[in-house]
């Protein structure tokens, strides 16, 4: 099965660029990324501009509607994904639980539907 | 058998249909002179084949090949009735499954009594006062999520074993709890919670023998219902501990959970439920209240709370210090865990510090904690017994 693994954070929460926590930060997404590649679970995965830089649309009345921002204000916001092969919903957590962000954010997990 | 075929098939609501589908053929064609040799494998070879028509009536034909092939194996292997022992067990790998983690705790509850319990829609929406659609779509719902989520019918493997098995008793003995005090209700169900709880557990005991946590589970509930027809008196008000009558104790149940207990210890690896067991027992052995064994049962409070960390521990173990030693250690320990956001809404907080404040001679401020005690109760039964005790 596959399976979407959102990750939510607070961007100002995660280590930032110029602190001494933001290299092993990044060397853990590094390491988790080749992990997965490793066990061929890897599909896909991005980090995301910040929240900042989002725009939604919607149609109305056949015409497009753009608003400035995310579709929900939230405390935590989507910074990046990752798209696995696994098992099952047991393997599809432990990876979830291995993304650095996990330690200070959250990881939604989502099967994919498949036709 | 349900677990069985739902390994199988990989879906429980499949498995459910299937094995139903086979009740029926069984009910037209099982006469008095007609009946298998092993009723139960005639059923699950039966079910098998009743999946096969399923999967191929399905509109996704071409991406459940496999999953036929692969039937149609094991259906054409086996055409001679296999005999029941070889029907592997997997009421484990089910258990766990209903009590994952990525479920909600009343999901879990009702899909364990549905599915490992044995219990129909009805009766569970009966025991937890919920209109029985409402249940029936929590269960589909719940059974949906184990398909598409991909929920595994497995045994953890073993780095998540230990917790996935704390998940697994919690949920049995909060099934135990809701039957023991039915919170919610203005009289105990029909429908036996707290027996069903035990017989879930009498599974999982017969199939994790070595895990001594289940089976410390097992012996606190059983000696926890040895105590229960004393627990109320005719009108169906209740009894504290204190005033019980100790002959109306059911010794049989007291048998057999402290002949548990003392196998269990003796293996030596001690957890909450064994503690809490062995502070049952003590009670259970003692011939009255005064007797009771009071400095022992708080040297097992204080190992319990080193395991368990809660001010639920500590409350309990005030009680028992109030006996073991005097009334002001016990209010010490009270104070201490007074400004707990957990224990500010908690009743018995408030019964017990009702009782310190009367034994202590301060009628006044006892009324006080029995009246906020009350407020915080919705339990019909447990409320006339507060206000009993205020008089």
């Amino acid at each position: 099965m596959q399976y979407l693994l959102l990750i939510y954070a607070d961007e100002n929460a995660a280590p930032q660029p110029g602190t001494p926590e933001f290299g092993p930060f990044m060397q853990g997404y590094q390491e988790f990324t080749t992990h997965l590649q490793e066990k061929n679970a890897f599909v896909s995965g991005d980090e995301l501009q910040p929240v900042a830089t989002a725009s939604t649309v919607t149609m109305e009345n056949g015409k497009m509607e753009v608003t400035d921002g995310p579709f929900a204000e939230t405390k935590e916001q989507l910074g990046g994904y990752y798209l696995v092969e696994a098992e099952n919903l047991d393997m599809a957590l432990e990876y979830a639980s291995m993304i650095p962000s996990a330690a200070h954010g959250r990881v939604e997990v989502r099967p994919v539907v498949k036709y | 058998m349900l677990a069985a075929l739902t390994k199988t098939l990989n879906d429980l609501q499949l498995a459910e249909d299937c094995l139903q589908d086979a009740v029926e053929v069984a009910l037209r064609k099982w006469t008095d002179q007609d009946i298998p040799s092993s009723p139960s494998a005639w059923l699950i070879t039966t079910a098998k084949r009743k999946a096969i028509d399923r999967i191929r009536r399905d509109a996704n034909f071409a991406s459940k090949e496999k999953q036929i092939s692969h039937l149609l194996e094991m259906t054409s292997t086996s055409e001679q009735e296999p005999d029941l022992d070889a029907i592997p067990d997997k009421r484990l790998e089910l258990l766990f499954t209903c009590c994952h983690p990525s479920l909600a705790e009343k999901t879990k509850v009702a899909l364990t009594l549905n599915t490992v319990g044995g219990l129909n829609v009805d009766e569970i929406a009966h025991a937890f006062i919920e209109k029985k659609s409402t249940m029936a779509q929590r269960l589909a719902r719940a059974k949906k999520k184990i398909k598409l989520a991909g929920i595994p019918y497995e045994i953890p493997a073993l780095d998540l074993l230990p917790e996935r098995l704390r998940d697994v008793l919690s949920v049995i003995y909060l099934i135990f709890n809701e039957g023991y005090s039915s919170s919610s209700g203005e009289t105990l169900t029909n429908v036996d919670l707290s027996t069903e709880a035990i017989r879930v557990a009498r599974i999982l005991e017969q199939l994790l023998p070595d895990e001594t946590e289940v089976s410390g589970l097992l012996a606190l509930m059983l000696l926890h219902d040895s105590r229960r027809y004393a627990r109320l008196n005719n009108d169906g008000q209740m009894i504290a501990l204190e005033d019980q009558n100790r002959q109306k104790w059911d010794k049989g149940k007291f048998r057999e959970g402290k002949a548990l207990l003392t196998n269990t210890l003796k293996k030596q690896k001690i957890g909450p439920y064994q503690l809490q067991a062995s502070i049952s027992a003590l009670h259970n052995e003692s011939p009255s209240w005064e007797k009771t064994d009071w400095a022992q049962i708080s040297a097992l409070y204080q190992l319990l709370f080193q395991l368990q960390p809660s001010p639920v521990v500590r409350l309990n173990q005030a009680m028992a210090v109030s006996y073991a030693e005097s009334i002001e250690p016990a209010m010490d320990i009270l104070d201490e865990i007074a400004e707990h956001k957990n224990i500010q809404k908690y009743q018995p907080y408030y019964v017990a510090r009702a009782d310190l404040a009367r034994r202590a001679g301060d009628v006044k401020r006892a009324k006080v904690y029995l009246n906020q005690a009350i407020e915080l109760t919705n339990n019909e039964i447990e409320k006339e017994f507060l206000i009993k005790k205020m008089s």
